[in-house]
């Protein structure tokens, strides 16, 4: 019977809870409300580089006066400097294009995964999953010496003569995308593998028996099913994207404008701390979307399967 | 029994799961070394009932005694009584030894003792050669046997146990269910098991309780659930039943006479009701009590009537006859159970064949509700 | 599905498995290649892997890496599996969905807001920034995603197997340490191992939180990374890559076994009962 059992819950119940809990609201949620006061502050210099700074010792006079000197200056700096919206636009339209090839790239994989013998598939999986416990930075740093001009991918083309001289790819856009995809590849195939691999193979046999040629049965029939896979796996490879530091900044150029990067740069390089704090916020509502999009999707594939 | 004291007894007891509620103000007793049992059909309750009395649940109002002890506030652990699951919930990371020993631990018996009793489990359930396995080495039959020897090894003072044979295919379940009743003789421990098979129930248990949406419908013996159901439902329930709608249009010392909506068939019963004149009662009676042959009945005779052979089940050991009685429009349809007794008759009862239904004074009963 | 593959399904296949493998492999090809110019073959050496045993600036971040990983998933495996059986048993309680939302969001936040919010929290909270602030960057990320692993265990768990233990005289701290661990152990086991690599891998959230005196091997390398790509470097690499991968595959390795044994013995048993 499944009837929602209310919890008899000891003293060892709530420390169970109290626990994880408060470490996430010291170490998490915290840390965001800081994140979020500063971005309103003003740079100063200074350690901490910014004022106002909120001291409890200074007692709650003070709290109220500071409060005064928040302001949304950072943020309407944001809006002036172009830098920063055609950092947030580059980002997402980035994200965009290498989710699409991810999937481009991933779903025949995938459906090759599903469609192998079963012996086989254990095998195929672990080989899916491995790439994903290497350094993302290796991965990352080992497509610079395929990719650069003089390297291993210019090489071999020159040599077989498809051109007669070096393409640029490394510090382009497209070094990005290919990075991209390298490193998201597994995110996007393991839900979409999950959900192929679930597909009753009788359904197309039906759709056959029906008529249905199998091109048609693939369209009409696989497709749809995978969907949810196919959904869950572009915001597992888009989210992050967006916010991505190590691949534009390894193998983009000085022109590759993406938000994780500005970021950083402002916040190493310039040392602007309430600066770099309201670019995480926006950074942050603009991900706020998708991630409650992500949720949700996820939870309804849960109900379905409950 | 019933002079005894209650073992067990659940006194005004609800259980509600928000707006649900799985148990309503129930009161059951319960004596010493009975083999009782629960039945009902799923979310009927009876799992929540033992669910209290093992202490996972905590009844929202009312009582729970155990031998003249209220067990409110005592947890699971501290109980007297020990459960056998469903699922069997055998500890997968422990041997068949160390699973029976595992409740004779927690209460810190020497570990002679221990092996003792371990062993003298083993023999109970006949698991001596299987001691030392992981239980995903054995067999369905094998599981549910350790189950049962774990279940055992406190001396609990009353076993419980939830669809114990549920997941055993059916000759194992009955081979099972004897062996089940043996252990509870030779250790005459009080035995409280809840199931959904009706067969079961009445193989197994000294008792039955019949629960219907929280409430018990009828306690009783097995002989007496069966042959005077006090409800359409119970009759219904239990075995397979002929249920058929009348007005009582007689009442005298030596019984009733009812006229029954099928054109041509009054019954004349022993039974006496407290049913007025022209009220509307049913007549439950099993097809196994109906006797049928080929012809007509007599002219104005009670308990007969005429039929049309409509379908027939043959089971093998018997065959279940539905016959069109009374008006030919309405479908009413009467079954009875023709025991094939011999291999090969001469003129077997067939397909639209003009056959006479007949019973006995006292082969039914009259039910109100 | 249960059709087989056709023509399509390998070559996608094939090709899809030489992407996702090809730059690795060249990569270790490429720390065995004599010429410091890392794109032209000078014939095989291993003077890199030697040159690494002087490195005492890069033996010294793995150093730190290793013993920051080694804490950090220790105390995020103790933390992630109480925050994995609060979401699977706790049933309802005030904030459970903020308590659920914080296990989630770090698994698609990006890093530089992490490592951004637990730097500023440092600050504010006057903590000198080092070892112990990147551990504790770490546990907190790390232990989201062993939450998820051990809760995936959970699920599938048969709680009557703990009524059980408590019918039987057991009280519930004791039964958790007697029954449900040993059971979700190869969830916990499998969340620690990704903790302990996640720590390993991250380069961001360390950038953020560390110190003076601190530096950890993705630091290491990324610097010198972003210098240009040398040979050490892909020894460097290919070590790390090696472990992993050993790692990994034994570990599957034992659970599949397991496995197999299991579903033999299985067979076997309802074999006999005929």
């Amino acid at each position: 019977m499944d009837e929602p059992v209310p919890v008899k819950r000891t003293l060892g119940g709530w420390t169970l809870i109290a626990v994880p809990y408060v470490w996430l609201l010291i170490f998490f949620l915290a840390p965001f409300l800081i994140v979020f006061k500063i971005s309103l502050s003003q740079i100063a210099v200074a350690i901490p580089p910014y004022i106002p700074t909120f001291d409890l010792a200074s007692g709650w006079q003070a709290f109220i006066e500071n409060l005064g000197e928040l302001s949304v200056e950072n943020y309407l700096w944001l809006t002036e400097d172009d830098l920063y919206w055609k950092s947030y636009i580059s980002s997402v339209v980035i994200a965009g294009i290498s989710t699409f090839l991810t999937l481009l790239i991933g779903y025949p994989i995938a459906y090759g995964m599903a469609r192998s013998p079963q012996s086989l598939r254990p095998t195929l999986l672990m080989l899916v999953i491995l790439p994903f416990w290497t350094s993302f930075l290796i991965r990352v740093y080992a497509w610079i010496g395929i990719l650069k001009n003089e390297g291993l991918l210019n090489q071999l083309l020159l040599a077989i003569g498809v051109i007669d001289e070096p393409l640029v790819i490394l510090n382009t856009n497209i070094a990005v995308y290919i990075g991209i995809v390298y490193s998201y590849l597994p995110f996007l195939v393991l839900p979409l593998y999950a959900s192929l691999e679930r597909l009753d193979g009788s359904l197309l046999e039906a759709a056959e028996d029906l008529g249905c040629p199998p091109w048609l049965a693939f369209w009409k029939i696989t497709l749809p099913l995978s969907l949810p896979g196919v959904i869950a796996g572009c915001f597992l490879v888009f989210i992050p994207a967006v916010g991505e530091f190590v691949i534009p900044d390894l193998l983009g150029g000085s022109d590759t404008l993406m938000i994780g990067k500005t970021l950083w740069t402002e916040f190493f390089n310039n040392r602007d701390w309430p600066v770099s704090s309201a670019v995480a916020v926006i950074l942050l509502m603009i991900l706020v979307i998708p991630i409650v999009l992500f949720q949700n999707q996820q939870q309804k594939i849960a109900e379905k399967e409950a | 029994m019933p002079d005894h004291p209650p073992f067990i007894e659940f006194r005004d007891v609800t259980k509600k799961f928000g707006d649900f509620t799985a148990v309503n103000n129930l009161s059951l007793k319960i004596y010493e070394r009975e083999f009782f049992a629960l039945l009902g059909g799923s979310g009927c309750g009876k799992t929540t009932l033992m669910r209290m009395l093992a202490g996972f649940e905590t009844p929202t109002s009312g009582q729970i005694f155990l031998d003249g002890q209220d067990l409110a506030g005592i947890p699971a652990f501290r109980r007297p009584s020990n459960m056998m699951f469903q699922s069997y919930a055998l500890f997968p990371h422990m041997s068949v030894e160390k699973n029976i020993a595992f409740g004779l631990k927690q209460d810190k018996l020497s570990a002679s003792q221990v092996s003792d009793r371990v062993e003298e489990m083993l023999r109970l359930t006949k698991l001596e050669q299987f001691a030392k396995r992981k239980p995903h080495q054995l067999s369905g039959g094998q599981r549910q046997r350790v189950a049962l020897a774990r279940s055992l090894a406190k001396r609990p003072k009353v076993l419980l146990l939830d669809e114990p044979l549920g997941a055993l295919d059916r000759k194992l379940r009955e081979e099972t269910q004897f062996e089940l009743m043996n252990i509870q003789e030779e250790l005459k421990t009080t035995f409280l098991i809840v199931t959904h098979d009706q067969e079961e129930a009445m193989t197994v248990a000294d008792r039955i309780a019949v629960m219907d949406k929280g409430e018990l419908v009828q306690v009783a013996t097995p002989a007496e659930i069966y042959e005077a159901p006090n409800s359409r439902f119970v009759a219904d329930f239990i075995g397979d039943v002929n249920l058929i709608e009348a007005t009582v249009s007689q009442k005298s010392a030596s019984g009733t006479r009812l006229e029954s909506v099928c054109e041509g068939l009054a019954i004349e019963t022993d039974q006496e009701t407290d049913a007025g004149i022209g009220d509307r009662v049913w007549y439950a009676i099993r097809p196994e009590k109906v006797r049928i042959a080929h012809g007509r009945r007599d002219e104005d005779a009670t308990n007969q009537i005429n039929g049309l052979v409509w379908d027939i089940a043959y089971l093998g050991d018997v065959s279940i006859i539905h016959s069109k009685v009374g008006e030919a429009e309405k479908d009413n349809i009467l079954r009875a159970t023709f025991a094939n007794v011999s291999r090969m008759v001469e003129n077997p009862i067939t397909w639209d064949d003009e056959v006479v239904l007949a019973f006995d004074r006292d082969a039914g009963v009259i039910l109100r509700g | 599905m249960t059709r087989g593959p056709t023509w399509f399904n390998v070559t996608s296949l094939v090709v899809g498995f030489s992407f996702l493998y090809l730059p690795i492999v060249l990569l270790v090809i490429y720390s065995f290649n004599k010429s410091r110019l890392v794109t032209v073959w000078g014939g095989f050496s291993v003077e890199w892997y030697v040159s690494l045993l002087h490195n005492e600036q890069l033996l010294d971040a793995a150093w730190v890496t290793l013993r920051v990983a080694f804490v950090s998933a220790s105390v995020a495996t103790v933390l992630g599996t109480a925050a994995a059986l609060v979401l699977v048993r706790s049933g309802r309680f005030i904030g459970r969905s903020l308590f659920s939302g914080m296990i989630f969001a770090p698994l698609v936040m990006p890093e530089v807001i992490l490592g951004l919010s637990l730097l500023l929290l440092f600050v504010a909270m006057d903590q000198s920034r080092g070892f112990w602030t990147v551990i504790l960057a770490h546990t907190t990320f790390a232990m989201c995603y062993v939450a998820v692993v051990v809760q995936s265990r959970l699920v599938g768990f048969d709680k009557s197997i703990e009524e059980a233990a408590e019918d039987l005289g057991c009280p519930p701290v004791k039964t958790f340490f007697l029954i449900t661990l040993p059971i979700i152990l190869p969830g916990v086991v499998a969340g620690w191992m990704l903790a302990f690599t996640l720590s390993l891998d991250d380069l961001v959230i360390a950038s953020f939180t560390t110190g003076p005196g601190a530096t950890t091997l993705p630091m290491k390398i990324y610097s010198q990374v972003r210098l240009g790509v040398t040979p050490e470097i892909n020894a460097v690499c290919t070590i790390l890559v090696v472990l992993v991968t050993m790692g990994v595959i034994a570990a599957s390795l034992a659970t599949r076994r397991q496995q197999v044994q299991k579903e033999r013995d299985e067979r076997t048993a309802f074999g006999a009962e005929g």
